[in-house]
């Protein structure tokens, strides 16, 4: 214990290792002084607390039972997937419902789930999709196109609350009816042609509309279930709890302990339920990364939701086999209210973009775990490839233009403010970000941090000068990334609008045939975006997880998906 | 509670170089007080004299121990941990006085015109006191943080709204042993006026516990300070109070323990010190009641 | 005595009203509300939601509306998690809490009192000067520090026990008593101490020794009943204090209890949740004071005479 607690006041041996698989193991260690005390110490607190009886970790049980253990960040907020939006829940989601087509892991292409094929009309507005005939819900009922019309029908009723129903938007007519200037939900273009044929018509060609059909607002809930429960479009209804929940995944659910854990087992009825390998998954709320780190090397996580960025160093070092790190479809980026005097004239913020040095940031504060961003949009979406040249690092440069905008070395700029919310990371980027502009150009910018709710508040009545933001995309398209920029956007909240760009974006692109094309339009598009500046991107986000090497069958991609009914689990040990 | 006043009276002012001359024998409080003007002195003039300022960052540095360039480390950001906690500690002492001030306004107000008044008035006003007892303070005191964002003011007011119900009661008890004595008669006969006697004699009298009680509440003001920063509420970043750098401390002391050990050892020596001075001047004034 | 008790939870009564009016305006006024999110709501969604919570009424009428509920027992439903109830989410939170609170008390209470008794019973020796120097260190060393050492020496340097969870692995909920009991530990052991030296100079424990009875007698039948009241008379509010004030210790250890998610509600701006826990939270602290007192009372018979006296 001494030389333990001398080690500790030295700063060192504190690395991060495999953890002990029993914590109380120590029991076991040769008898000297120390481990009598500890013995008698441990001995009390063992008669009120339980014993640990050299017990295999979880890791090790769900091994052998097949049961991935897996962080799952914070506490879903409900199982219906019309009601929740956060990641956390919709990973849940993912295994207890599938849509039309799902994804491949590796490629992220579409491939058959409820249906078993699809064909695309020519004008590329109708796509037919034909409903596999063993398609059942959970409880046996059979699932059909009409499953998917309800469902769709419920998803666009406002009264459910559904934040995510402008996914279900590129549908024809679908905004209409949400909206209220259409009551006729038969004008939807949603038709069921036959119990297994559904055919379903778009307002315009959606390249895009394979990878969000997949998404958790186009989900089939069991209309004989919920209807049970009560209205269709109450939020409060108990039919998402373990004893009522009817799915049509490749798991249901079992059980669903509050801050605990959510358990989901196979689902027998599950068309292909030869190919799922796991009997269960137990999802842990895992809100401080810190502690799901440690849970990690102590063997109770098959795989971690996320890892501290501070940790990343260390943890190349002692455990490169379980660490992925790997782009993901984010952008980190700073949004410049141009209503703002000052920051209304461009070359003002070009010499703050300029006068960042994002790898500096990316190399010290990020650890090298993220990407520099040189665009808004991540570069590699379905092959897109940002414009070059308009971001990077030149104080010299910065320096001239801010002189020429009328203030030289930040004489007579109105006061700057970097509002972000709470958090490390962003506290983190925001004081590099001030010292580089005080060192740069000259210019005391204060910071502001908010609570995510008041930060919220203040970027919707836009009261900042400069706000930290981010986006994550909804689905891999350039698109995702642009058309909030557009000007009557709601997210774009920097008062910036560009007549040329909303017409790119809403109109040329759209109409637009070739794969090729579209990219070069959204090219075109960002190069408008970066020019103009109204948003300094900063970074691309990365995931971070630690996994297991007897988890198999779960490749990283960009946008973080995992088809847990392709995941296995192979004891190497 | 007696005891003290009777005291008061007979010996006038002696009572205070009585007082003096024990604590000063009470060799543990005046270390602490030493150690308390030391610790003052430093987080007043350390950020000063110190080569960083507290949000001066060296990001190629990093996080570094301890060693003769900075004699405590360095934070993530390469910030000298020395000067953060200097002037960490320049606010966390600040919220422990003026947030006990605040308390100390409030409390004495309130209980003197309790006691002095008494009847209905007394009633009344400490009946809302055992209301007011009775709320879930630290829970209100998150709310009031949340709703109306971190801003060093409201802090003190919200802790300093806290502590002060104590110290009525204590005053209201004092005030009222005080007014059955003679000299407040023969103030009232020599025709002072009601305000006068209240805060020219009963409140001077009333002094010992109050002094006692509040050397007490200043190291659960700052305690409380603590606990808003650590659960992300409080002071505003890149300033530091010594419950922030805790709290940054508590997310890599397995990386970097320095972070966590120093800010805490600046704290707990504070709260140590206050206590022991507190102690002491309980013992010297002969206070019984008021640590409870 | 049933006056006594009538009249003390009548006393409740404005103290309730006070909690429940405060909070419920407090909340409303905080920027930022329940379905504000990241990607900005469709309008339509938006007053849909607000619709279903009854947020498009006023204010007042939904304040009365509260109270309707309330006195039903009925804290409403929450926003956060649509389909449970706060009522659900407290009850899911308590046992946590709970028993988390009462470890520590077991701790306050067993090292406590034990080292209260060894520094009475020798004062001025190093068998008082010892406990109570610990005492001093456990006033002083804040809940937020000793929890992370104690993770730090005890998790993550000598591997012993878990540095988080509560029921999830053995032992790991001897951190988290131990952090939360600590302080009130060493405010037991010198509220015993005081009152077992009191107590110990009194004329009847000085009859007893004079009448040859032994030191473990006198000790434990006689002079710890008396000695302990200060003790119950702390024990009550500290109850009370130690389920309000266990959300550090919840959070240093991510213990799923009340205190945690009280606070992600008050970030969350859950109104109904923050509501339902702050009243919950006062009702605790009036019963546990309450419990309190008459505990004090049946230990001392001077103050069981003067309840009696006053019914």
């Amino acid at each position: 214990m001494v030389p333990a607690l001398l080690r500790l006041l030295c700063w060192s041996g504190l690395r991060a290792r495999p953890l002990r698989r029993c914590p109380l193991g120590g029991l076991a260690a040769p008898v000297d002084m120390a481990a009598r005390l500890r013995t008698a110490l441990l001995l009390g607190s063992l008669l009120v607390l339980g014993a640990c009886g050299g017990e295999p970790t979880r890791v090790e049980q769900g091994n052998r039972d097949g049961v991935l253990h897996v962080g799952n960040g914070t506490e879903p907020q409900g199982l219906d997937p019309h009601v929740t939006t956060g990641l956390p829940e919709s990973r849940i989601q993912d295994t207890l419902f599938e849509g039309l087509v799902s994804k491949d892991p590796a490629t992220l292409e579409p491939v058959p789930a409820v249906a078993e094929s699809w064909e695309l009309s020519a004008d590329g507005r109708t796509y037919r999709f034909h409903l596999r005939a063993d398609a059942r819900w959970s409880d046996g009922t059979p699932l059909t196109a009409e499953d998917f019309r309800w469902s769709w029908w419920r998803a666009l009723q406002p009264a459910i609350g559904n934040e995510y129903a402008y996914m279900i938007f590129p549908i024809r007519n679908a905004e209409a009816y949400l909206t209220g200037k259409l009551t006729d939900f038969d004008q939807v273009g949603v038709r069921v042609i036959d119990p297994h044929t559904l055919e379903v018509e778009l307002n315009e060609p959606t390249p895009y509309f394979l990878q969000i059909v997949d998404h958790h607002s186009y989900y089939p809930v069991p209309r004989h279930v919920i209807e049970r429960f009560g209205s269709p479009t109450d939020r409060f209804t108990g039919w998402t709890r373990p004893e009522n929940f009817i799915g049509n995944g490749a798991f249901t659910l079992a059980e669903w302990r509050l801050n605990k854990h959510v358990r989901v087992e196979k689902n027998a009825q599950y068309w292909d339920a030869d190919a799922v390998q796991l009997n269960a998954v137990m999802f842990y709320p895992t809100e401080n990364i810190v502690t799901e780190e440690r849970l990690f090397r102590s063997g109770q996580l098959h795989a971690t939701n996320d890892l501290p960025t501070d940790k990343i160093p260390d943890l190349r070092q002692t455990m490169p086999a379980q660490l992925r790190l790997e782009p993901y479809l984010g952008s980190y980026f700073y949004s410049l209210n141009i209503r703002r005097e000052g920051l209304d004239d461009v070359r003002v913020r070009k010499a703050l973009s300029l006068a960042i040095d994002r790898d500096a940031i990316v190399d010290t504060v990020m650890k090298g775990v993220v990407k520099t961003a040189y665009s808004v949009v991540p570069p590699g979406t379905i092959g897109y490839e940002p414009p070059e040249g308009l971001i990077r690092f030149d104080p010299v440069e910065a320096r001239r233009l801010l002189a020429e905008a009328g203030y030289p070395e930040g004489q007579g700029l109105p006061p700057l403010e970097i509002l972000y919310n709470t958090h490390e990371t962003h506290r983190k980027i925001a004081v590099a970000i001030q010292q580089m502009w005080k060192q740069h150009l000259n210019l005391d910018v204060t910071m502001l941090n908010q609570e995510w709710k008041v930060y919220l508040d203040t970027r919707e009545n836009r009261d900042f000068t400069i706000s930290r933001y981010a986006w994550v995309g909804d689905y891999v398209d350039p698109n995702t990334f642009l058309d909030m920029w557009t000007t009557d956007s709601g997210n774009n909240k920097t008062g910036w609008g560009n007549a040329e760009f909303d017409d790119l974006v809403l109109r040329q692109i759209p109409a637009m045939q070739s794969h090729e094309e579209r990219l070069a339009g959204f090219r075109r598009a960002e190069t408008i975006l970066l020019e103009e500046l109204p948003v300094l991107p900063i970074y691309i986000y990365a995931t971070k997880h630690l996994v297991s090497p007897s988890v198999q069958g779960m490749p990283q991609n960009i946008m973080d998906y995992i088809s847990f009914k392709r995941v296995s689990l192979e004891p190497s040990d | 509670m007696t005891e003290p006043v009777d005291a008061t009276q007979e010996q006038g002012t002696s009572l205070w170089q009585d007082a003096w001359w024990r604590l000063r024998r009470n060799t543990l409080a005046v270390l602490s007080a030493c150690l308390l003007l030391v610790m003052a002195l430093a987080c007043i003039a350390g950020p000063w004299l110190s080569p960083y300022g507290y949000e001066e960052q060296n990001l190629l540095l990093g996080a570094a121990p301890p060693s003769a360039v900075h004699w405590l480390g360095t934070d993530g950001f390469g910030r000298d941990l020395l000067t953060r906690i200097l002037y960490g500690g320049r606010i966390s002492l600040m919220v422990g006085l003026i947030a006990t001030g605040v308390a100390l306004c409030i409390g004495v107000t309130w209980g003197a015109v309790a006691g002095y008044c008494g009847g209905r008035i007394d009633a009344v006003l400490m009946r809302i006191v055992d209301i007011l007892y009775a709320l879930p303070f630290m829970i209100f005191v998150v709310l009031l943080m949340v709703v109306f964002g971190r801003n060093l003011l409201l802090l003190f007011f919200a802790l300093g709204a806290v502590e002060w119900l104590t110290m009525a009661r204590i005053m209201r008890g004092q005030v009222q042993a005080l007014t059955q004595q003679e000299f407040v008669e023969a103030a009232l006969s020599l025709g002072l006026s009601q305000r006068v006697i209240l805060f020219r004699h009963l409140v001077p009298n009333a002094l010992g516990p109050l002094i006692v009680y509040t050397t007490l509440t200043i190291p659960s003001v700052m305690l409380l300070e603590a606990f808003i920063s650590f659960i992300g509420l409080g002071i505003q970043p890149p300033q530091s109070s010594w419950g922030s750098l805790i709290a940054d401390g508590v997310e890599t002391m397995e990386e970097y323990p320095w972070l966590l050990i120093y800010p805490g050892l600046a704290l707990s020596v504070t709260l140590f010190a206050l206590n022991f001075l507190g102690d002491g001047l309980r013992d010297a004034l002969d206070v019984r009641a008021a640590k409870d | 005595m049933w006056r006594f008790i009538a009249s003390r939870l009548l006393q409740a009564v404005p103290v309730l009203i006070t909690v429940v009016t405060l909070t419920f305006f407090l909340v409303r006024f905080a920027p930022g509300g329940p379905f504000d999110g990241e990607k900005t709501v469709l309008p339509e969604v938006k007053r849909a939601l607000e619709a279903q919570y009854r947020l498009d009424q006023p204010l007042w009428s939904q304040y009365l509306s509260y109270w309707g509920d309330l006195l039903h027992g009925d804290f409403g439903p929450s926003f956060r998690y649509p389909g449970r109830s706060v009522n659900e989410l407290i009850a899911a939170g308590l046992p946590a809490t709970t028993e988390l609170a009462f470890y520590a008390l077991l701790v306050a209470v067993v090292v406590g009192m034990g080292a209260g008794l060894a520094a009475a019973l020798r004062p001025n020796s190093w068998r008082d000067y010892l406990p109570m120097a610990l005492a001093m260190i456990g006033i002083c060393m804040p809940t937020l520090l000793l929890g992370p050492l104690l993770v730090l020496v005890f998790g993550i340097e000598l591997e012993w026990l878990p540095v988080s969870g509560w029921g999830d692995l053995p032992g790991d909920k001897i951190l988290p008593s131990l952090t939360l009991g600590a302080a009130y530990a060493a405010y037991v052991a010198r509220l015993t101490r005081g009152g077992m030296l009191e107590v110990l100079s009194q004329d009847y424990i000085r009859t007893a020794r004079a009448k040859g009875l032994p030191e473990a007698v006198i000790i434990g039948k006689h002079a710890l009943r008396g000695g302990v009241i200060p003790v119950v008379a702390f024990l009550g509010p500290a109850f009370a204090g130690l389920l309000c004030g266990s959300f550090v210790v919840e959070t240093v250890f991510q213990i799923p209890g009340l205190g945690r998610l009280f606070v992600q509600a008050a970030f969350n701006r859950d109104y109904t949740m923050i509501l339902g826990s702050t009243v919950f939270f006062a009702v605790l602290i009036v019963v546990f004071n309450l419990a309190s007192d008459l505990l004090a009372a049946w230990l001392n018979p001077r103050v069981r005479g003067a309840l009696r006296g006053q019914s």
